[in-house]
């Protein structure tokens, strides 16, 4: 039979694999085919993998002897800071030139065990540090929606592989929102799981106590699906949270109430648009049965600021290994010093210079309490504000982002304006809690549609409640 | 302020050569963004002390290591620089 890709989801494709109405190899050559024709105009993928084949026939070999989960077979993208033993893993940016991943990240091993296909790696700002796919040492990757805007980032790349057709589902990173703006930007559901939900072993670290891995998907229950089967406790991650911490009295079948935070949604930067969208999308909430109310959340204002003194306080550290000794870029002076100058000058791109510095900035005696501790404080203080709603509502929703996808080059050589796009997804990673994306309604600009996001927040380990609010969310007419 | 002498600073310190022409645009930069994130400044004064969280330690029990050398040949092939099995750096002292 003929594949519909732009209907497919993992559910379907799973029982037609299983049914034998198409083989795991004629499923991924379809993703392949489109990853041919529309590759070189996106640039979602550094690399497309040269073992599909054999990667395609194992799975194959688990449906025929029927021991298949609803992961075999199915075509997925990888984002580039995810490592895939024996393959090569770069972050997007130049330090890593011909670094080979030297074992799988526990996301993978997860995946490999249920017979998942990797189709290949997809592009990203260097090092996760960026809202638009434009920091990537290999070129910007375009949204498919409207090729002369970003797709978003910093896992545009992954989301940019799904929105084209080209993979049925892609992981990523979310440190700040990384996982959520492309998802937004791109029409798709996107998830950043609590902070501890999923293990990080084998994700190359950017900021520690922000990282999440997520999945993307076309629908809810996709992400769902996805999330399911990478979640879970995992000793070599010391971050990642025991089962037993994470099993949670089953919600009760009461009515669900939906806060929408009137102190962060009415930021002077939202577009009108975008806050119009959003209105609609809380009226469709409330005729399906929700209760809506107003919560207050009055230290949300400073997250941006205090996420963009802790992130690059933590990724100024965590980068400090890329030295050009044990692996990647080395370049060679008169000294040591000279040698780790010349690697990371070379190796890095502006934006992980410039985060490195700020970062060695606000860490530095002097500025370390007017800064970094002082933006802790106001960290537990914005914890406390979600604590507080949490008792009123079961969910905050709020814009993903406060515009559509942006012209390439828009914002580029305006740091400060990137980092606003962030306004929304910021505080979900600042508490660790789960926010799922999901897309809602489109927006006219320059003749193009373009996507637009819904963003909903639970309490920590609430998962299970944002993939119910979120399949509400999306209009059922799409898929 | 940033002064271009701080870039300077920052910069070796953390071991990133820069050229004379970024130090420029890279003052600008830090300049804009410490600027936006020094509203933190403006919080009330009320701001309770930083809580450190739950502190815990995370100890695994020190049994089953894996074999003598069975990842060496993975990790020393990515070394860029190495002899007879050894990491090669300068001499430091």
């Amino acid at each position: 039979m003929s594949i519909d890709l732009k209907t497919l989801t993992i559910k379907k494709a799973h029982e037609h694999l299983t049914k034998g109405d198409f083989s795991v190899a004629e499923l991924s050559e379809a993703y392949l085919k489109n990853i041919e024709v529309h590759n070189k105009n996106i640039n979602a993928y550094l690399e497309v993998f040269d073992d599909i084949k054999e990667q395609t026939k194992g799975a194959q070999k688990l449906i025929e002897s029927k021991t298949s989960g609803v992961l075999t077979g199915i075509p997925i993208a990888v984002k580039d800071n995810i490592l895939i033993q024996g393959k090569r893993a770069s972050s997007a940016s130049k330090i890593l030139e011909g670094y080979t991943a030297t074992y799988d990240a526990m996301v993978i091993k997860k995946l490999k065990a249920g017979g998942a296909v990797f189709l290949g790696r997809t592009n990203m700002d260097e090092f996760a540090m960026g809202g638009s796919t434009e920091n990537s040492a290999f070129g910007p990757t375009k949204n498919p929606h409207d090729i002369s805007r970003v797709p978003g980032g910093s896992s545009g790349g992954s989301a940019a592989a799904v929105a084209m057709d080209g993979a049925l589902a892609a992981l990523g990173s979310d440190t700040g929102g990384s996982i959520r703006q492309p998802a937004a930007f791109c029409g798709l559901v996107g998830l950043k799981p609590t902070y501890g939900a999923v293990s990080r072993y084998g994700l190359m670290a950017m900021a520690s106590s922000l990282d999440q891995i997520g999945p993307f998907g076309k629908t809810v229950e996709d992400a769902e699906i996805l999330f399911n089967a990478i979640k879970g406790h995992d000793p070599m991650d010391s971050t990642s949270i025991s089962d037993e911490m994470v099993k949670r009295k089953p919600s009760s079948e009461r009515k669900l109430t939906i806060g929408v935070p009137k102190d962060i949604v009415d930021s002077p930067g939202i577009d009108a648009d975008v806050l119009k969208n959003f209105n609609e999308g809380i009226a469709n909430l409330k005729n399906k049965g929700y209760s809506i109310k107003e919560v207050s959340l009055p230290n949300a204002h400073f997250a941006l600021s205090v996420y963009y003194i802790i992130m690059p306080a933590e990724a100024s550290t965590n980068l400090a290994r890329f030295d050009g000794v044990r692996y990647g870029l080395s370049k060679k002076g008169a000294t040591p010093f000279e040698d780790y100058a010349k690697t990371r000058g070379e190796g890095f791109g502006r934006e992980v210079r410039r985060r490195i510095l700020l970062g060695t900035y606000v860490l530095s005696s002097g500025y370390y309490d007017a800064y970094y501790n002082r933006a802790w404080s106001l960290r537990n203080l914005i914890g406390k504000d979600f604590e507080h709603a949490f008792n009123e509502v079961d969910v905050i929703a709020t814009p993903t982002t406060p515009t559509p996808a942006f012209k390439i080059g828009e914002k580029s050589n305006d740091p400060l304006a990137m980092y606003l796009a962030d306004v929304f997804t910021v505080p979900a990673n600042l508490i660790g809690i789960p926010a799922l994306s999901v897309p809602f309604g489109t927006i006219d600009r320059d003749g193009k549609k373009l996507p637009l996001g819904l963003q909903l927040m639970a309490p920590h380990f609430e998962e299970s409640l944002l993939f119910k609010v979120g399949k509400d969310v999306s209009e059922p007419s799409t898929i | 302020m940033i002064e271009k002498k701080d870039i300077e600073k920052l910069a070796a310190l953390s071991r990133i050569e820069v050229s004379e022409e970024e130090k420029d645009i890279l003052r600008k930069d830090m300049e804009s963004i410490l600027a936006y994130v020094s509203q933190i400044k403006e919080a009330v004064s009320e701001v309770p002390p930083k809580e450190a969280g739950e502190l815990r330690n995370v100890m695994r029990e020190d049994n089953n290591p894996h074999h003598k050398g069975a990842y060496t040949k993975e990790i020393m092939d990515e070394v860029p620089d190495k002899e007879s099995g050894y990491v090669k750096v300068k001499q430091i002292l």
